[in-house]
């Protein structure tokens, strides 16, 4: 019995032998001038991005394990304010994604092309594409002129960079819906609103609250910098220590920095879960 | 007439016509069948009843109101309860707010977007959903159920709208022999219950025929056929769906009506009813 399906070692399976076809010289050529590409791609950034320096990082070590020895250090004494600035920093990021999320939400639909027609998708998705192209540092520094230095510019700063990515990530969500249900509350003589409402939105809302939560995320990271422009938060002080080489009360910043970034990663991760 | 239609004609893109000339009448209460090979346009023109889709040309009355070419849709629209192959539930709704979405084309705005829907509405809700034989399911999501409750929720979402006519599109055609049979019976019972009409797309000539007296024909968008079920004899199916030798199945598919009008089911098996 056993010799019959015990695996023999020895015996080779029958296979006609085959070699597999090349790609044709053709589709070579381009993945070969793809990397040829690449590389003087690479070449001709090298001076502008003075890569010739590289050697810095070894020339002026001293200046690195300064900074570095800092983080062995750190120091503490001021922590409760860091916490403090480490609060506003996650309460700007809060209100900056709760209005992309809430003026995001009309213009992720009207963004939508099996929702709303073309004369007004088309204009739509340009204005928000503007409002992704440009940076929230670049925002920030805006706001910090039109309405004043402090928290509410960075709010702003967040909330219109993200007004963009949401209507984006949103519209693509309605866009793969399931048109079957819409037409099921269409057919009921339901208006428009009512067929969004109730057609589209119940089917979009896991993917919905999963995006808001990871650019929630994204957001506290990123308002972790806006201070840098005077747009408040832990940026500032954080730029402050550096500038006055306080390394060892920069070193305590950005320790709680990352602390608090990944509390705040796992609680959302959690959350995304349940609701997904 | 309860619904009368005149010339209708549906040109999609670029193709030919899917319907052509089509004219029926439907007095109240009656329910015809529609049958007709894949492609002849059957979806299609019920769909143009409603306005799902938008007729190229022709006319449809209800009850002497023209439903073609007026604007407040609505109001048409929510005399007609449409029902679905692939049901059209909203999936992450509960069943009972899927059987209230029958009523979006009455309640104003603001109380659907509330979820408040008058009690009236409720009562009516529960005692539909009794009748459908749901009422244990009220609270689950639409997506829990089986195949044959789904169109049961299907069948209460129309039945809400207090329509004057049921439009059904392949209402049996995702769903087993037996359940077919339980949901076809069930149409046709809460149809004679209310006095509703109905058009009722079919695949399966055998069950059309069992529970449906009057049947049209549709081929190549042009109704080849209007009369009564039992008229349909190998030569009108050729006329329907082309050359095939019909006897056979035409045969026993009438004793399987016999067996089931009368009651006498065998024991232990469910007939075959599917033809086609
Ligand atoms: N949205 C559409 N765009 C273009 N052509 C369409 C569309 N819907 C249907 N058609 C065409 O119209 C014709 C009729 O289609 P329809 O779906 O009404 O047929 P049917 O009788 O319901 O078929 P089936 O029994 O397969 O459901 C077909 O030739 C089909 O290809
Ligand atoms: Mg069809």
């Amino acid at each position: 019995m056993t010799d019959t399906t015990a695996p023999d070692p020895n015996r080779t399976i029958a296979t006609p032998s085959v070699t597999v076809p090349q790609h044709p010289l053709s589709r070579r050529m381009r993945g070969w001038i793809g990397w040829l590409l690449l590389i003087v791609l690479l070449a001709w950034s090298w001076n502008a991005a003075e890569m010739f320096r590289v050697s810095a990082l070894l020339a002026d070590w001293r200046n690195m394990a300064e900074f570095g020895a800092a983080f062995l250090a750190p120091d503490f004494h001021d922590w409760d304010t860091y916490l403090a600035d480490m609060v506003v920093t996650v309460q700007i990021a809060l209100w900056g994604t709760a209005l992309a999320v809430f003026f995001g939400i009309p213009f992720a639909i009207l963004c939508s092309s099996n929702i709303a027609p073309v004369w007004i998708v088309q204009p739509l998705r340009r204005m928000m594409d503007a409002c992704r192209a440009i940076n929230e540092i670049v925002f920030a520094l805006m706001f910090v002129v039109a309405v004043g230095l402090g928290p509410f510019a960075g709010v702003m700063a967040l909330f219109v960079h993200n007004l963009g990515i949401f209507a984006k990530l949103f519209s693509e969500a309605v866009e793969a819906i399931d048109p079957r249900p819409v037409e099921g509350i269409r057919a009921t003589g339901a208006g428009r609103l009512q067929e969004v409402i109730f057609g589209v939105i119940p089917q979009v809302m896991p993917l919905w609250s999963s995006f808001t939560l990871y650019r929630l995320e994204t957001n506290v990271r990123s308002a972790t910098t806006l201070g840098i422009v005077g747009a408040g938060g832990i940026g500032q002080t954080l730029y402050e220590s550096i500038r006055s080489f306080h390394y060892a009360e920069t070193a305590a910043q950005v320790i709680i920095v990352i602390l608090a970034v990944i509390a705040i990663d796992m609680a959302s991760a959690r959350i995304r879960k349940i609701l997904v | 007439m309860l619904l009368t239609i005149e010339g209708l004609t549906k040109r999609y893109g670029t193709g030919d016509a899917a319907l052509n000339g089509v004219d029926l009448a439907i007095p109240a209460g009656e329910v015809v069948g529609l049958i007709g090979p894949s492609g002849a346009g059957k979806s299609t023109l019920i769909r143009c009843i409603n306005r799902l889709v938008e007729p190229t040309a022709g006319r449809v009355f209800l009850a002497g109101d023209e439903v073609t070419g007026r604007r407040d849709l609505r109001f048409m629209r929510r005399r007609m309860g449409m029902i679905f192959q692939e049901f059209a539930l909203v999936e992450r709704l509960t069943v009972m707010e899927n059987v209230l979405s029958g009523r979006l084309g009455y309640v104003p705005y603001w109380r659907s977007l509330l979820r408040r829907y008058p009690a009236a509405d409720v009562q009516r809700a529960f005692a539909t959903l009794d009748r459908v034989g749901l009422l244990d399911h009220v609270d689950k999501r639409a997506d829990a159920l089986s195949g044959g409750q789904r169109q049961r929720v299907g069948i209460a979402r129309a039945l809400l709208q207090q329509p004057d006519i049921l439009l059904v599109d392949e209402p049996t055609a995702s769903l087993d022999p037996k359940t077919s049979r339980q949901i076809m019976r069930l149409i046709c019972e809460v149809c004679a219950e209310r006095s509703l009409a109905a058009v009722v797309n079919m695949h399966d000539v055998a069950l059309a025929q069992m529970f449906l007296s009057r049947i049209v024909g549709l081929r190549q968008g042009r109704v080849v056929y209007d009369g009564p079920s039992n008229g349909l004899t190998p030569e009108v199916l050729t006329v329907i769906y082309g050359e095939e030798d019909w006897t056979r199945s035409a045969q026993r598919d009438d004793d399987v009506a016999d067996e089931d009008v009368h009651g006498a089911r065998p024991h232990g098996r469910e007939p075959l009813a599917a033809v086609g």
